[in-house]
């Protein structure tokens, strides 16, 4: 039963790593990465590390994808050109 | 080089390391062995430190030089995203305007908020027990404020948040890490060495120094990951380049 | 089985390099290199598990009990952290590449010699 949930746990993550590698626009990536840092965490919660899939769920499925974001809106924000703000949240 | 030479190069190379990583693949002990010989002794090495989250052991008291390497790079990652991203010459802060928030979302945030931050003081209390420590709960933490963001606005997060003290927290968990390791120098035994009362095994007060490192990364961490946040907020919302006069920072939310 | 959770570490780890080789976006390469970091904490679990082992905390479990190695899961776990903290890092040379060049697209940066 164990064995089951970790094959699943893993195509769960080989699959969210190639989604978030193939969207090339880093607003999707962000919110894929955040899907990754997600089943991460589920993967290592079967793999009995708690201790690792609580580190991962706050950094992966939160802060990584937070400041990817920032950073698109400060890169996206041109001078004179307020069209595209806020777009990103 | 070229797009398409660069492709290459890079399908060379890939066909390369698959070829010798799945051979390693297959050398290596099969997956769920029982055999574990560093598992067994870092296991025994804890419980003779009367340390219940083998763990924490592992982190701070068997390999902390190691664990004061890893906090090293992160005080001086936070140190170079500061210096990155600090207010030049030729931008000027603009003040967000006041931002409006769903009821419900405010609500809900503002409800949140008192047990996310527990919760991450929780974990970092009791590293040494249970699942958690001070990398966890720290990040935990930080996270936790930023809640107040999403139920107010930018501006309501600055003013309880004042950044100097936690550039300054950062600075103080790492230092207090270094004088934690000191402290066994003093007592005549190795630097970082677990030279405090051991206590009761699975308690609170139990594991020696490993509760004070633990505590020093909680510090750490919380005021790192809480001045990265605040940069990378700072530059997203507030700060503009100069010639960019009419552009008043909208908060980063959408208007309801 | 046997084999399965270390061929997929080799597959992320794979995948985060080809996004980074083929980036056009330097945020996206940023994000490309978080999912290939992520293949060393499988890798690294995955060689620590074992069958019908539970988590190694001893709080409300007998001494003598099966557990999984806890050496590796410290090593992952410190990682992750600081990880986050050396992509914050590589972020802000972004932004600031932004401010220097006005692009973040690493092909047009080649052509500027610096």
């Amino acid at each position: 039963m164990t064995d089951v949930l970790i094959v699943v746990a893993l195509l769960l993550v080989a699959g969210a790593a190639t989604a978030a590698v193939l969207n090339r626009d880093p607003v999707r990536q962000a919110l894929v990465l955040s899907f990754l840092g997600l089943a991460l965490a589920l993967l290592f919660t079967f793999l009995q590390a708690p201790d690792v899939a609580l580190s991962q769920l706050a950094v992966g499925s939160a802060v990584t994808p937070l400041m990817i974001l920032l950073t698109v809106r400060k890169v996206r924000r041109r001078p004179g050109d307020s069209t595209d703000k806020g777009r990103e949240r | 080089m070229t797009a398409r030479g660069r492709l290459w190069l890079f399908l060379v190379g890939a066909a390369a390391f698959a070829m010798v990583f799945v051979t390693a693949c297959f050398s290596l002990p099969p997956f769920g062995s029982v055999h574990h010989p560093y598992g067994e002794r870092a296991v025994r090495a804890a419980l003779s430190h009367h340390t219940a989250n083998v763990i924490a052991s592992v982190n701070f008291d068997l390999r902390a030089l190691d664990t004061l390497g890893e906090e090293t790079i992160l005080f001086a990652a936070v140190l170079g995203t500061v210096v990155l991203l600090r207010q030049t010459a030729d931008e000027q802060r603009t003040r967000p305007e006041p931002a409006v928030v769903r009821p419900r979302v405010r609500w809900f945030a503002l409800a949140m908020l008192p047990f996310a931050m527990l919760i991450g003081l929780y974990v970092i209390a009791h590293g040494q027990i249970s699942p958690g420590g001070g990398f966890q709960g720290g990040v935990v933490t930080a996270t936790a404020l930023h809640l107040l963001y999403l139920a107010a606005d930018y501006r309501a997060l600055e003013r309880v948040r004042p950044v100097p003290l936690y550039e300054i927290g950062d600075a103080a968990g790492e230092a207090a890490y270094v004088v934690t390791g000191l402290g066994a120098l003093l007592a005549g035994s190795a630097f970082l060495a677990n030279v405090l009362p051991l206590g009761t095994f699975a308690t609170l007060s139990s594991g020696g120094t490993v509760i004070l490192l633990n505590a020093a990364v909680g510090i750490e961490v919380t005021s790192g990951i809480v001045v990265l946040l605040a940069r990378f907020l700072d530059q997203a919302v507030e700060i503009g380049h100069a010639d960019d006069g009419n552009d008043h920072g909208n908060d980063g939310k959408e208007r309801v | 089985m046997t084999v399965l959770p270390y061929l997929i570490a080799g597959w992320i780890f794979l995948i985060g390099v080809y996004g980074l080789v083929t980036s056009r976006n330097l945020i996206h390469a940023v994000g490309c290199l978080a999912v290939a970091q992520s293949s060393t904490y499988v890798l690294l679990l995955a060689v620590g598990y074992r069958r019908g082992g539970t988590a190694p905390v001893f709080s409300d479990a007998p001494t003598d009990s099966r557990v999984v190695d806890p050496v590796v899961q410290a090593l992952a776990l410190t990682d992750i952290v600081v990880g986050a903290t050396v992509t914050a890092l590589l972020l802000a040379l972004v932004v600031q590449l932004r401010k220097r060049h006005g692009t973040v697209d690493p092909d047009a940066l080649s052509e500027l010699k610096g």
